[in-house]
């Protein structure tokens, strides 16, 4: 399913309705706008969410809305709190202040299950972090059977199918440090999405693995955006965002700097750092 | 009386003292392992209430010398048993009394070698596993222990052996191990000195190649 409502905006920044209240230039010189979006339905709601390491501050007032079958792509500098701010969507990483919806349930609540939130939002690392004391499919079914509660069955049958998906079927007996990177990436792809989440949360899944491995792992994420899944992936491959992203979040130093479509940012992104930051990435 | 005679005499007597050490070995073991394990879990809980008693219970049973709590425990348990019950412990007290000795002697020791298991298994493996919607008694039973284990196994085993020594020191309590078993029949037969330095052979021999069997595990898994 392709991004079609990205085509009003085809002229990048001089469409722009500066009387929507929520398109407007933010303190730093970035645009933040709400156009692009795939759908109405917003899936992951970030409020003003703040976050201190003791007294070091990593997130400022981060406000962001990730829609149904967004592809939001969180790009930025070393140390700009892209990692963290993704951590704290599924609240791997607490957060002290503002507020996080995914699908309408509160991540910060102490009150909220936060075991049975996680297993609908899918995530996967720079590192892989497949189980190493697991095969391949068992790595698969593990969380099935004992989060979601499938029968053994069921759950072989799903993690063969995905894994049949990211074209990895015959690696199912076989043990993690037995696959290359790239392969190891891709098993952890089909691990999140046999638990059928809502959406997949990746932090940088590309930045660990050899260069001839890149676009393998790429071409999965790429299909998976296709087929309308909601993402927010944080990564360094801008290729990726430019052919299959409908959003940019672009953050420095803890804060959300450019928030606004694809085509708005590569366009015209408007602050000095996102300026200096896309020279750098895009000549190399 | 001929060496083999003489062997053949006190071989039931002998085989019944390694039983005997067997068995309370086995059983320090696994009390000592389940015990460790969860004393670990505690200092890594990140609740306090729960960290510094398993603090202290570790470093005060790591600076006490095993005899101390063998005798302790001797005097100790039918005290206790008897206050709670009412009753005369009438089981076999010292055997009784040395098991409980030595798995809560041990279990400091174990926690210690399970701990560094569990913490050097990186960050990532937990954070995996409660992305995918795991509880704490799931990432730790099905993620964390697994592994921590099969990493831990060589130094484990280490302690095992340790342990087997260790057990020679319920002499000191009247528990009839292989090591007294070798000594009373030595006493008897006027045959001392042989059967302390046999007794220590046969330790040695069990001890060495328990080592070399760990050693060449160690190997096996470094890849």
């Amino acid at each position: 399913m392709e991004n079609t409502t990205t085509n009003n905006i085809s002229s990048g920044v001089n469409n722009l309705d500066l009387n929507d209240k929520d398109t407007f230039i933010n303190e730093f010189g970035g645009l933040v706008t709400n156009n692009g979006h795939a759908n109405d339905e917003i899936v992951i709601k970030m409020s003003e969410v703040s976050k201190w390491y003791g007294n070091f501050q990593v997130l400022t007032n981060c406000t962001a809305h990730v829609h149904k079958g967004d592809v939001v792509v969180v790009c930025g500098p070393s140390g700009s709190g892209k990692s963290t701010l993704i951590k704290t969507v599924n609240g791997l990483e607490p957060f002290q202040k503002g507020q996080i919806l995914v699908n309408g349930v509160s991540v910060g609540d102490p009150k909220t299950n936060l075991p049975k939130l996680r297993s609908q939002v899918g995530m996967v690392f720079q590192h892989f972090e497949l189980f190493p004391h697991l095969t391949i499919l068992d790595n698969l079914t593990v969380a099935q059977i004992k989060v979601l509660g499938r029968k053994e069955g069921d759950a072989k049958q799903k993690a063969m199918s995905y894994l049949d998906r990211v074209g990895l079927s015959t690696q199912a007996p076989k043990y993690p440090a037995e696959l290359s990177g790239g392969q190891q990436q891709r098993v952890a792809i089909a691990r999140a999405l046999s638990m059928n989440p809502v959406a997949m949360l990746f932090d940088e899944p590309t930045s660990a693995l050899d260069p001839e491995m890149i676009q393998e792992v790429l071409d999965v994420m790429i299909e998976l955006a296709r087929e309308g899944m909601t993402m927010m992936c944080v990564t360094h491959e801008m290729g990726f965002a430019s052919q299959v992203a409908n959003r940019i979040i672009f953050m420095d130093e803890g804060h959300i700097v450019e928030n606004c479509s694809k085509d708005e940012f590569f366009a015209g992104a408007k602050s000095d750092r996102a300026q200096a930051f896309l020279s750098k990435i895009l000549n190399h | 009386m001929s060496l083999s005679t003489e062997l053949a005499t006190a071989y039931p007597g002998l085989l019944g003292g390694m039983l005997t050490t067997l068995k309370v070995l086995g059983l320090a073991i696994v009390g000592g392992i389940g015990l460790g394990t969860i004393l670990a879990l505690m200092r890594l809980s990140g609740i306090k209430a729960l960290e510094i008693p398993a603090k202290l219970y570790v470093n005060y049973f790591r600076s006490v010398p095993l005899l101390l709590v063998l005798l302790w425990f001797y005097f100790a348990v039918p005290m206790v048993y008897f206050w709670i019950t009412g009753k005369y412990l009438l089981l076999d007290t010292a055997f009784t009394s040395c098991v409980v000795a030595f798995m809560v002697f041990e279990a400091a020791y174990f926690s210690e070698v399970v701990r560094a298991g569990i913490q050097s298994i990186g960050s990532g493996q937990v954070n995996a596993a409660r992305a995918l919607g795991m509880n704490y008694k799931q990432t730790m039973s099905l993620i964390i222990l697994p592994q921590a284990f099969r990493k831990m196994l060589p130094l484990l085993l280490q302690q095992c052996i340790i342990l087997f020594q260790d057990t020679t020191l319920v002499f000191a309590i009247g528990v009839t191990d292989f090591f007294r078993a070798a000594y009373v029949r030595g006493e008897l037969m006027g045959l001392l000195t042989p059967y302390i330095l046999g007794a220590g052979a046969v330790y040695f021999v069990i001890s060495l190649a328990a080592s070399i069997g760990v050693q060449r595990l160690q190997r096996r898994f470094r890849f």
